[in-house]
């Protein structure tokens, strides 16, 4: 088909018009910003230029590295436990019976509800006084814990809270990529006499070993990005010992109105992604891709 | 089929139990919602209580409930339909078409569906302050859709891919203009693929909260951002908030259970092929 040369133009301009204005030039923004002493409710003719002064006092800022290792751990800890469960429980309940459809809809469900909602309702579950996670522990006799008030047991909540809501996606991804392996191969290793543990580990995690690549990629990158289930749920405290780098960054901005300095720390953030979207896009490369 | 480590009965109740763990937290949020503050704060494993809808009456009588829920509703769906439209023109073109500048464009576009919404905030406050979209719904929306955009192409790209060419070259030939092979052979293949960006396009619009709660004010307040209200230093009104939370997460169960598989043709997209 011969394609006239305006037809790209009228068919990606739109989009690319919206995305560069509204997101592409507000990251590139966020550079500039980094750059100026601007204060919020001033005209952007009076930000001062400070140079790198921004970055110099966001990376000697103790609570900006501390917020970072928050970050780090919350990411690794998360995804490392979504991981080794989606995939256990996608190998052992790979096979279809009746009634799978209804189990793969309540399973997408937490992914589905709002992150304002999956706060506040872990908020309430956790909660010292009324959540039913204490008056349980009070069935078996155990005194009342203070979760959202000890530093370490705050983590496990977040920690806990994004676990029960990605746990879903893992599973859902090992099990469309297990049934997407080709029968025959698993039927004769079968014949061959293969043990379970042989199928599992020597045939069907090596054959999923792409998609498990990526769905980790997918995952670490979100895990960076999580902001909105912490804000309700510990809005970082006690203390800083829940502030994840996105939160910090809400904070600095909009608290602690600097917002010069956050800009440059959310520079940080946005390379700590940027790195992780390359390795995903070098795992998987959809222009590639092209049949 | 073969044998499977795992007797049937023992695979179905490993599965009870992990669907039991997925709803059980949206089943309090609905049950805490239910019940009146006396009875939360006496005993909050006791199941069997007399329901009320108090918690929602409170809610909905809030002075300006209805007009966060048709915030809400407007920024909602205009997001998911501008999305939708621009974003299979672009599809479409970043798949059909050889240009300069395509592997810039496509590259640019996947990198940005990885923004944090957190680096965002902070220059777009400024830029929506310069262009006066502060505290207006349109800053909303088209906030909504450019970051929704990036996900919504690449998604249904892959739909525009599986059609072959020979489908519009033989519209064509009977004389289709390109606007009618778009709109008639098109649209309705990549018909899968817009049934799940729209679902997932309208879930951000619709349970997005920090880029609203900085870019609104008291008369464009979204339903997330007045949840978010509730959460105060003196405590919370648990019964309250959970019946907000509640009817936020409506819509989103609702497409759930309507649209199920669209939603993980939707997850799967690009990472597994089938």
């Amino acid at each position: 088909m011969r394609t006239p040369s305006w037809a790209p133009v009228l068919y990606l301009g739109p989009a690319v018009v919206v995305m560069a204005a509204a997101c592409l030039y507000p990251v590139i923004s966020a550079f500039q910003l980094g750059l100026h002493d601007w204060s919020m409710g001033t005209p952007w003719s009076e930000a001062r230029w400070t140079g790198l002064d921004n970055f110099v006092s966001a990376f000697s800022n103790a609570r900006v590295w501390s917020s970072l290792w928050t970050t780090l751990l919350f990411a690794a800890v998360c995804v490392s436990a979504e991981m080794a469960l989606g995939i256990a429980l996608a190998l052992a309940l790979e096979r279809p019976v009746r009634g799978t459809a209804v189990f793969r809809t309540l399973f997408i469900l937490p992914m589905m509800i709002a992150p304002v909602a999956v706060g506040l309702v872990w908020r309430y579950i956790f909660d010292a006084q009324f959540g039913p996670v204490n008056a349980a522990l009070a069935l078996l006799r155990i005194a009342p814990v203070a979760w959202l008030a000890e530093p370490a047991l705050a983590f496990i909540a977040i920690v806990v809270a994004d676990i029960w809501q990605w746990t879903p996606f893992v599973f859902i991804m090992m099990v469309a990529a297990v049934a997407n392996v080709d029968a025959a191969v698993i039927e004769a290793a079968r014949l061959d006499g293969a043990r379970w543990w042989q199928l599992t580990f020597r045939v069907k995690l090596p054959m999923i070993s792409h998609v498990i690549a990526i769905t980790l990629m997918m995952r670490l990158i979100d895990a960076f990005r999580v902001l909105e289930v912490v804000y309700v749920l510990t809005f970082g405290g006690p203390g800083d010992s829940t502030e994840i780098l996105a939160l910090h960054i809400y904070k600095t901005a909009f608290v602690g109105q600097q917002l010069g300095v956050a800009a440059a720390i959310s520079v940080l953030l946005l390379v700590v992604v940027a790195v992780l979207s390359w390795g995903a896009l070098r795992l998987s490369n959809p222009l590639k891709a092209d049949r | 089929m073969n044998r499977s480590v795992f007797p049937r009965c023992l695979h179905y109740a490993a599965l009870v139990v992990l669907a039991a763990l997925c709803v059980a937290p949206i089943a309090i949020i609905f049950a805490t919602s239910l019940r009146q503050q006396v009875d939360i704060f006496a005993e909050p494993l006791n199941f069997i209580f007399a329901p009320t809808l108090e918690n929602y009456r409170a809610v909905l009588e809030e002075e300006r409930f209805s007009r966060y829920l048709a915030n809400s509703l407007i920024v909602g769906l205009a997001s998911t339909a501008i999305t939708l439209l621009l974003g299979c023109m672009a599809a479409y073109g970043l798949a059909r078409f050889r240009f300069r500048g395509r592997a810039t464009v496509a590259y640019v576009t996947l990198l940005l569906r990885t923004v944090p919404l957190a680096v965002l905030a902070i220059p777009v406050f400024m830029i929506w302050n310069a262009w006066h979209l502060v505290d207006s719904l349109a800053g909303l929306v088209l906030l909504y859709v450019a970051v929704n955009l990036p996900f919504t192409i690449w998604l249904l790209y892959g739909f525009v891919l599986q059609v072959p060419v020979e489908l519009e070259e033989a519209a064509a030939i009977d004389g289709c203009g390109p606007v009618r092979v778009f709109v008639k052979v098109i649209l309705p293949l990549m018909a899968p693929g817009l049934a799940a960006a729209s679902i997932f396009t309208f879930r951000i619009a619709w349970n997005e909260f920090i880029l609203a709660l900085v870019l609104s004010g008291r008369q464009t307040r979204t339903l997330p951002v007045a949840a978010s209200l509730y959460i105060t230093d003196i405590g919370v009104d648990w019964g309250r908030v959970m019946a907000m939370g509640g009817l936020i997460a409506i819509p989103p169960l609702i497409f759930t259970f309507v649209a199920a598989r669209q939603i993980i043709t939707g997850l799967t997209a690009g990472a597994v092929k089938g």
